[in-house]
């Protein structure tokens, strides 16, 4: 099985820890990865601001980086949503289908594809786990608690894999965090208090981590958890699956 | 004067941080009580299903079903009259009014008529109108428009209520009861019901097979304003049609529960003829819904049967509270509803999302609200109302994201920035900045990393 890596461009420049980890899972699980170099972004910061019609660029450089795989697996849910829903080329219309119908975010990638049943890691922590929306609600990571329908959660699954964990239950188990792309900086002011209002219900059930399959809801909670110096730490669930110790 | 837009409004909303607590909490509250009535019900997807493919079948053939609404309430002896927007629906009420000689006039249950502005513009005619239904008529004394479409003062601590009563209807000062503020609207209210010879009320269903309407209210005051009145109005979207009274069994059962939680509204009436001697009248209006129908992407956004689910789960509508949206209907739903109306004065409101999708996932006839806002997005910046900034902005990131090399370039350059230069990034001209750390910058880029970790694979 190839696999490429696709890393979200704020991942590559300010986490690549999460990159690292993402990476170091799928190889210890005997996964053939690449990462091909010329990679960028998915789009998604133009699309989501109305300006889907200037992501054309983007969009060749994703097929023509990511062709030629069996699937492509990134630690996101939200830039896979958008590949899923946006990813097109006028000139290689159906490869560009193909590789929007084979791009994977990395937990559903365990469950549905790998079928992973055994995990190595241990994580010693009480931690909390952020539901991001274009994961759950968008990919079908996990149950949604609007709908009357059976309880499921593909990272919720992995985690309760890792030793000595302990997983919260949080008072509003899929509220959104704000940071919604160029939401976070054009309506600030909802945007941090969502933001607030997430993490104080994490706080309120002392977890010690807030984890979850996106970094961009983990990386505003946690510019708002270091401006209140609260003692809380975010981290990806790649790292927590793969082994890092906190 | 400029317009506030919707950051700006709920940048005023939240100087109260303790208020938005409260707001958020007392909303939460009935999303909860929606959830409980909703997971009750096996069947409830089911029923989302079926409302939402009815909705589809009327609305693919609603001029079919207005004219055979039409014909039947015709047979039924009831005035039928087509408004073609809110100017002429107003012009049609004040008419019928002034036919009459009535300058008095109770109201009950209509989103419709804040839509077409009917007060204000009956006021303007000499026009008393008086708005029967608790939470409207609180706004209506407060001189502001209804903050939300079930729960119009929701916005309103019942002390705020109180101070209200207390000017305009002489309770005693500081006196915040629930029970006694609704006993002094009561009695104010019943003097209104008895002398008032017109009432006019909205419309929740219009049945094409039967000609009759029914209107869902818990408070009755539909029901005395039209029982007592001369003549009733009754204004409705052309939208609000059902081709069957059979399908009411559908929508009844997720109206209320999908509002606030309760298995069926308080009084379900059905309005079939006018009482002997007496005159009921039906208003379909159009104001933009047929434009709306045409538009093919934003077209579900017209089986709205105005539950305000989506409103109550909004996180932003919860944050940023209704007047925010500074439209008759607001929230998720408003935000879709609204640039139709028109582009520029609603230009802000699809981008007061974070596009979450709760509100798809409350909504009972399942519309696609937050894709639809995404695609609303596309269809403001192309008609260009993005400002220039925004363009300048998001063409230079088009460009460094389509290159691989002047992606690398900028991202190292954010990185050195922000590590040896940080008050460039961390000022207050950057928003994130103003309550939120920026991330710590990390040794080097992944990308970096890997091509000294990864060698072979190059």
């Amino acid at each position: 099985m190839k696999v490429a890596l696709f890393i979200p461009c704020y991942v590559d420049q300010f986490y690549p820890q999460v990159a690292i980890a993402t990476l170091e899972l799928l190889e210890n699980l005997g996964i053939d990865v690449t990462y091909p170099s010329s990679q960028t972004c998915c789009g998604q910061p133009m699309a989501n601001s109305g300006f889907e019609h200037l992501t054309g660029g983007c969009n060749s450089l994703f097929v023509k980086n990511f062709s030629g795989f069996d699937y492509i697996v990134a630690p996101s849910g939200s830039c896979v949503l958008h590949i899923r829903e946006h990813l097109h080329d006028e000139n290689e219309p159906e490869l560009a289908k193909h590789i929007a119908a084979t791009t994977y975010e990395l937990t559903s990638f365990l469950t549905d594809i790998l079928k992973v049943d055994v995990l190595k890691s241990s994580f010693p922590h009480k931690v909390g786990m952020h539901q991001s929306c274009h994961g759950q609600r968008g990919l079908k990571l996990s149950q949604m608690t609007e709908l009357n329908a059976p309880d499921f959660s593909k990272p919720g699954q992995l985690l309760n894999l890792v030793k000595d964990i302990e997983l919260v239950e949080l008072d509003r188990k899929d509220e959104c965090c704000g940071f919604g792309g160029t939401f976070c900086v054009a309506e600030e002011t909802v945007s941090v208090k969502m933001g607030k209002d997430r993490v104080k219900d994490h706080a309120k059930h002392h977890v010690e981590y807030i984890t979850g399959v996106d970094l961009s809801c983990l990386m505003h909670m946690e510019g708002i958890l270091n401006r209140q110096q609260s003692p809380i730490k975010i981290i990806h669930i790649a790292e927590i699956l793969n082994g890092v110790k906190a | 004067m400029k317009i506030l837009d919707h950051a700006e409004r709920a940048d005023i909303f939240n100087e109260d941080e303790k208020r938005v607590d409260w707001h958020d909490e007392t909303l939460w509250w009935i999303r909860q009580k929606r959830d409980k009535s909703a997971h009750q019900i096996p069947e409830w997807e089911n029923l989302r299903n079926a409302a939402s493919a009815i909705k589809s079948n009327t609305l693919s053939n609603l001029h079919d079903y207005l004219l055979e609404f039409e014909k039947n309430a015709l047979k039924n002896g009831i005035i039928i009259h087509w408004a073609v927007d809110a100017k002429e629906h107003n012009e049609i009420v004040h008419r019928l009014l002034k036919e009459k000689g009535i300058n008095k006039m109770v109201k009950s249950k209509s989103m419709l008529t804040e839509e077409c502005h009917l007060n204000e513009y009956l006021e303007q005619n000499g026009i008393e109108v008086i708005d029967s239904d608790l939470g409207e008529r609180i706004v209506q004394l407060a001189k502001e428009p209804p903050s939300h479409i079930v729960l119009p003062c929701i916005h309103k601590k019942k002390e705020e209520i109180g101070e209200l009563f207390h000017e305009h209807l002489g309770t005693p000062k500081g006196n915040a009861d629930p029970q006694t503020l609704t006993e002094a609207a009561r009695v104010h209210l019943r003097d209104t019901f008895l002398t008032r010879r017109a009432a006019l009320t909205g419309v929740n269903f219009a049945v094409a097979e039967t000609g009759e309407i029914v209107i869902c209210t818990n408070e009755g005051n539909a029901d005395m304003g039209a029982h007592l009145a001369d003549i009733h109005i009754a204004c409705m979207g052309i939208e609000k049609i059902i081709p069957k009274r059979e399908h009411l069994s559908v929508f009844l059962r997720l109206l209320a529960r999908s509002a606030t939680g309760q298995p069926i509204t308080t009084y379900s009436s059905h309005f079939a003829k006018p009482r002997d001697g007496k005159e009921l009248h039906i208003i379909l209006v159009d104001n933009g819904r047929t434009r709306q129908l045409g538009r093919e992407e934003f077209r579900n956004s017209l089986k709205c049967i105005r539950c305000g689910a989506c409103m109550n789960t909004c996180p932003v509508y919860r944050r940023s509270g209704g007047h925010s949206y500074h439209n008759a209907i607001s929230g998720p739903i408003g935000a879709i509803l609204a640039p139709n109306l028109d582009m520029k004065q609603y230009a802000d409101l699809p981008f007061a999302s974070t596009l979450c999708g709760s509100c798809s996932n409350v909504c009972p006839v399942k519309i696609d609200i937050h894709d639809q806002l995404y695609k609303w997005r596309q269809v403001l910046v192309k008609e260009g109302y993005a400002t220039t900034a925004k363009e300048i902005a998001m063409k230079t990131m088009a460009t460094t994201l389509s290159s691989p090399t002047l992606y690398k370039i900028a991202g190292k350059a954010a990185r050195t920035t922000l590590k040896y230069a940080p008050l460039i990034i961390n000022n207050k001209f950057n928003a994130w900045y103003l309550q939120r750390e920026m991330p710590k910058v990390p040794k080097s880029s992944f990308g970096e990393w890997y091509k000294i970790n990864r060698k072979n694979n190059e």
